[in-house]
């Protein structure tokens, strides 16, 4: 694998390659390289150019460029926050963005939810053999912006090469290093009763523009990711509200549904929602309607929820429509102190039902 | 979203509760044949709205319930074997067989993937001739249709690895079984309206006038359930007993005759086993003689997979109406829909999980998990 992967690193003169063969010279036609090789996982030069002609300028950082074995960096204050995740996204390019968008906002939203500001970021990347250059020339391109505009460095990183078949096209991992505030430390156990809930946009974007790429399904109004950056908006929540900002949360994967239940459980309290105040986009509500989904339930990558002090709670809102991924912010439901652990609704009737956690995927419906 | 907001409207719905409760005399029973309109009164909390007025029984109107254990068993065998992809609705997935249910057996290297369409399953066939494709075609009548379309549109393009695994029911003869039952309560019904798009009406008739009980035709959104049952209400009272139609947007009295044709040129009425309930007379559709290559069942000669049912899991009282699902001792303690003892715990249109799901902090049920 190694020589055939050097034939193919070597630069082509006049369109063919000379290739030393046991003391003949032989010319070898040049394979015009436009997708990864497994030699671009060897180690060697191949590797190599990868990472010099993809990689690098992209990212380029003078941490990175020193290409250690470790990335070296100066650490802020006593304590920092971490956050791993890894991204398995298909399709990788999807409407309102790509599998790097979301590596980048996912690991940098998850610091931003502890009140950390994102400073570094490693990546790890697992690609197949067989992935377009020009694909991953755009994930990575979508990476070096999202990271450019959370503020963060990629300071370490990885590639490996598995054969055809054995990904699905190219899976990331992210880890992130934030620094804290001591000031500001929101947490899913500070929730208390009397609290305000406010989602900072629309609900159910991500989920329902990934299935529908998935399924090729075509609605009259295209559904785009919310895939974003939420550092901005929990920077200016931290700079108004302080710790009258209790708990963040970003509804990802399980949906606003898992992430308050999450937060009633840790802090042993109750929720109820209002069903009419959930901002849920029509085109969101149709596709949910035809999938026989719950929105409720479906992922996001772009909002946050945040458990804000009563008294607060209009500052809070005002901040978050300031921005424009909170444009959409709303007050959605109230902190209680009875039945701790579970999120009940008000429906549009007046009744009252239980929002639970999933038991396992979503499962379409048969009628 | 036309046509689907206007039949959400609060202030419309809340005067129809008010309408019912105004009407009714004495509490009522009423039984709502359809999972999808289960899943719409225990979400939006009709029952706990009209409790003074009407009791609400939830009938055995979802498919994943109804299907019988022995049949899930079968499809779990045919997952898992090597040359098979199994292909299903989503929600059969999670139902529990004897020992597994069809994620399990996908996690164990079976290919089992959800289509939304049987035409989809069909299509997978083509595309893999070296693979046995099998479509588990389960559902009332609404899905009866487009299921006989992929058999037929299989055996017109000659794909011989293409075969359906049948488990399909239909609506009136459970409704009979539920009136014949000595200990019934149901004083009339809501009938599923997306079965009556495909079937229509008629059949209805011979039914309300024998038994002397209401059924009126209807559909799925919170306001079309509350105008059903004051529908079905009001002819109490006023003491009739015939078939109306609520579902006027969709439904019309001999329903869709070209897909009623299609469904009788490539099924026939065979009996049924229905999960909790027992063997109906006459109440499924099986292939015909001449769509016999098709039928899973014979290719892969699963007859000899029989199982019965557990005997702690009480659906068959819950989906007859005669307990409510948090009346069963196993509810909400060894029964959740994690570890589901019977199929109503499992669908998101099953009593059991509708009321797990939806209502079950309701200080007087049972069952409450600490």
């Amino acid at each position: 694998m190694t020589d055939a992967s050097e034939s193919l690193d070597r630069k082509p003169k006049a369109g063919i390659a000379r290739v030393a063969s046991g003391g003949i010279t032989c010319p070898v036609p040049a394979a015009a390289v436009d997708r990864v090789l497994l030699g671009h996982g060897s180690g060697g030069k191949l590797s190599a150019a990868l990472l010099r002609e993809r990689f690098l300028p992209r990212f380029g950082n003078d941490v990175l460029a020193e290409l250690g074995d470790a990335a070296v960096v100066p650490v802020p204050g006593d304590e920092i926050a971490i956050s791993t995740d890894s991204f398995v996204v298909s399709p990788l390019e999807f409407p309102g963005g790509n599998i790097g968008h979301l590596a980048v906002h996912g690991t940098v939203n998850d610091l931003a939810m502890m009140g950390a500001e994102p400073l570094f970021l490693s990546a790890g990347f697992i690609l197949e053999e067989g992935l377009p250059f020009d694909v991953l020339d755009r994930v990575i391109e979508a990476m070096s912006s999202a990271a450019a505009e959370a503020g963060v460095v990629v300071v370490t990183g990885d590639t490996k090469v598995v054969e055809r078949g054995k990904a699905d096209g190219m899976f990331i991992n992210t880890t992130g290093i934030g620094r804290l505030d001591p000031e500001f430390r929101p947490g899913p156990t500070l929730a208390r009763e009397g609290d305000v809930v406010l989602v900072s946009g629309p609900i159910g974007r991500h989920g329902v523009a990934i299935m529908a790429a998935r399924e090729d399904l075509r609605f009259e109004v295209e559904v785009r990711s919310d895939t974003a950056c939420l550092a901005p908006l929990v920077r200016d929540l931290r700079a108004a509200c302080g710790s009258a900002i209790h708990s963040l949360r970003d509804p990802t994967r399980g949906g606003v549904a898992s992430a308050l239940n999450e937060i009633a459980v840790s802090a042993r309290v109750g929720m109820r929602l209002e069903e009419a105040d959930l901002p849920v986009p029509g085109p969101v509500r149709a596709a949910c309607e035809m999938l026989g989904l719950d929105p409720l339930y479906v992922a996001n990558e772009g909002i946050l929820l945040a458990i804000v002090a009563p008294e607060t709670a209009d500052a809070a809102l005002e901040v978050l429509r300031s921005h424009p991924a909170g444009e959409c912010a709303a007050r959605i439901g109230i902190v209680t102190g009875d039945r701790p652990g579970l999120v009940l609704l008000r429906t549009g009737l007046g009744a009252s039902r239980v929002v639970d956690m999933l038991p396992g995927d979503q499962l379409p419906r048969i009628c | 979203m036309k046509y689907l907001s206007e039949y959400r409207d609060p202030v419309l719905a809340r005067s129809l509760v008010e309408r019912i409760l105004t009407t009714a005399t004495r509490p009522r029973v009423i039984m709502e044949v359809c999972g999808g309109q289960t899943h719409t009164i225990v979400r939006q909390g009709l029952q706990e709205l009209l409790k003074d007025a009407v009791d609400m029984i939830h009938g055995p109107g979802c498919p994943v319930c109804v299907t019988p254990l022995e049949q899930i068993d079968r499809a779990l065998y045919l997952a898992a074997r090597p040359e098979v992809i199994f292909t299903s609705f989503g929600d059969m997935l999670r139902v529990p067989g004897s020992e597994c249910d069809l994620l399990q057996i996908r996690a164990r290297g079976g290919e089992v993937r959800v289509v939304y369409s049987p035409l989809d399953a069909l299509e997978i066939a083509r595309a893999h001739p070296d693979r046995e494709v099998v479509f588990f075609a389960v559902g009332f009548e609404t899905t009866a249709p487009a299921n006989a379309m992929a058999v037929w549109r299989a055996r017109e393009l000659g794909i011989s690895n293409f075969s359906v695994l049948v488990s399909h029911v239909t609506v009136p003869p459970a409704i009979r079984a539920i009136l014949d039952a000595p200990d019934n309560r149901v004083e009339a019904f809501l009938a599923a309206g997306h079965v009556c798009t495909v079937m229509g009406w008629e059949e209805y008739e011979p039914l309300a006038a024998e038994y002397g009980t209401p059924i009126v035709v209807t559909g799925f959104e919170p306001v079309d359930i509350l105008e059903g049952i004051h529908m079905a209400v009001r002819q109490l009272e006023e003491g009739r007993a015939e078939v109306e139609n609520q579902y006027v947007r969709s439904v019309r009295r001999s329903g869709n005759e070209p897909a009623q044709e299609l469904v009788s040129k490539v099924f026939e009425l065979v009996d049924r086993s229905w999960r909790g309930i027992g063997e109906i007379p006459a109440s499924g559709l099986g292939l015909r003689e001449e769509f016999q290559a098709l039928d899973a069942e014979k290719k892969f000669d699963l007859g000899s997979i029989r199982t019965s049912e557990p005997a702690e899991c009480m659906a068959g009282d819950v989906l007859r109406g005669r307990i409510k699902p948090f009346e069963c001792p196993a509810f909400g303690m060894g029964c959740t829909p994690e570890r589901p003892l019977g199929a109503p715990m499992v669908s998101s249109e099953g009593a059991c999980a509708a009321y797990y799901n939806y209502a079950r902090f309701q200080p007087e049920r049972a069952g409450e998990p600490a």
